[in-house]
């Protein structure tokens, strides 16, 4: 016998991630999910934004990582609210544990809130969590050739963070053809160079998100 | 790459519509993975066949039908196929493109079989 069943498999998650999303426009919050490599800079940027947006923003970060409170320690050390979710093994944050994470902050106080994933070039870029955008960070010594090797994570983004180019004079890194592949599978995606190292390029990043705030 | 995740997800559902029928099992499943969901079918198999052992969709054959991206062009309105993953219309050179299919991780039908028949 033949059963119709015509479901989504990652239903569970579309359901849970759009109840979040009702939870953080009702509580007027702007919710980031920050995706990359490991090693691309993603602890290291969300430190540089909070320094530069902590006095005029009511923000609060949410660290996923396999194991370790590392990232959720160096965050709070700036003096915001910080949490630390471990996956215990997952490739990837999904909207459950997100959904948990969130009942530990008081909504009605923060203005905005940025979820950094699971470091991972693959799976966190399928899995929504109810937020308003997606930032994927990317760093120069990762190579000129990752938006066709890995294509959906550029494609679901809305920004492009290029970090760490201070080191572009002693890598064969050619930005011409990797901004040109950006652009043929994501063509609306708005691209910012940066270096959380020297600060250049960051005040672009924050202005963005200023932007989002308004 | 989190295959496994997917496959328990898969089995829950399975499960779930399987409850109505008790002492039957499930022989087939009908998948369509879209080439843009990141999700590899041989991956997903063995992942399958592993965490299903011991329930009602142990053994169960999973008929993957895999699903190319299709691109639909918001400026000339043509659908194109798109084996390389670019989010450019190939006829007008467009950027504003929607993804008609190629996303997808879908379970479309199952079939279950008699457990006191079949034996």
């Amino acid at each position: 016998m033949e059963i119709k069943v015509v479901k989504n498999i990652l239903e569970a998650n579309e359901v849970i991630a759009s109840q979040n999303k009702k939870i953080f426009t009702e509580k007027g919050v702007y919710v980031l999910n920050l995706m990359g490599s490991p090693g691309a800079g993603k602890t290291t940027l969300l430190e540089k934004t909070v320094e530069s947006l902590k006095d005029k923003t009511n923000i609060a970060v949410i660290e996923g990582d396999i194991e370790t409170s590392r990232d959720a320690e160096r965050i709070a050390a700036h003096g915001i609210p910080a949490l630390q979710i471990n996956t215990g093994g997952a490739c990837h944050l999904d909207g459950n544990m997100v959904r948990k994470g969130i009942e530990e902050f008081d909504l009605d106080q923060l203005d905005l809130l940025i979820v950094e994933n699971v470091g991972n070039l693959v799976c966190p870029a399928e899995f929504n969590i109810g937020e308003d955008d997606k930032v994927m960070i990317i760093s120069v010594t990762e190579g000129d050739d990752k938006p066709l090797k890995y294509p959906l994570m550029f494609q679901v983004s809305s920004v492009l963070l290029l970090n760490k180019i201070d080191l572009l004079p002693y890598l064969d890194f050619d930005m011409e053809r990797f901004l040109s592949d950006t652009l043929k599978v994501n063509p609306k995606l708005r691209i910012l160079q940066l270096s959380c190292k020297t600060g250049e390029g960051l005040s672009d990043w924050t202005s963005w998100i200023e932007d989002r705030l308004k | 790459m989190h295959e496994s995740g997917i496959a328990l997800s898969l089995l829950e559902i399975i499960e779930q519509e399987a409850l109505p029928y008790s002492g039957s099992k499930v022989v087939n499943v009908k998948l369509r993975i879209g080439k843009l969901s990141g999700v590899m079918p041989d991956a997903l198999r063995f992942a399958f066949e592993a965490l299903s052992i011991g329930g009602v969709a142990e053994g169960a054959f999973l008929d993957i039908e895999e699903v190319p991206l299709r691109i639909r062009c918001n400026k000339c309105g043509k659908v194109s196929a798109s084996d390389s993953l670019f989010m450019v219309c190939p006829h007008c050179k467009g950027i504003e493109v929607k993804i008609i299919e190629g996303r997808e991780l879908e379970i479309k039908e199952m079939e279950i079989e008699d457990g006191n028949q079949g034996g």
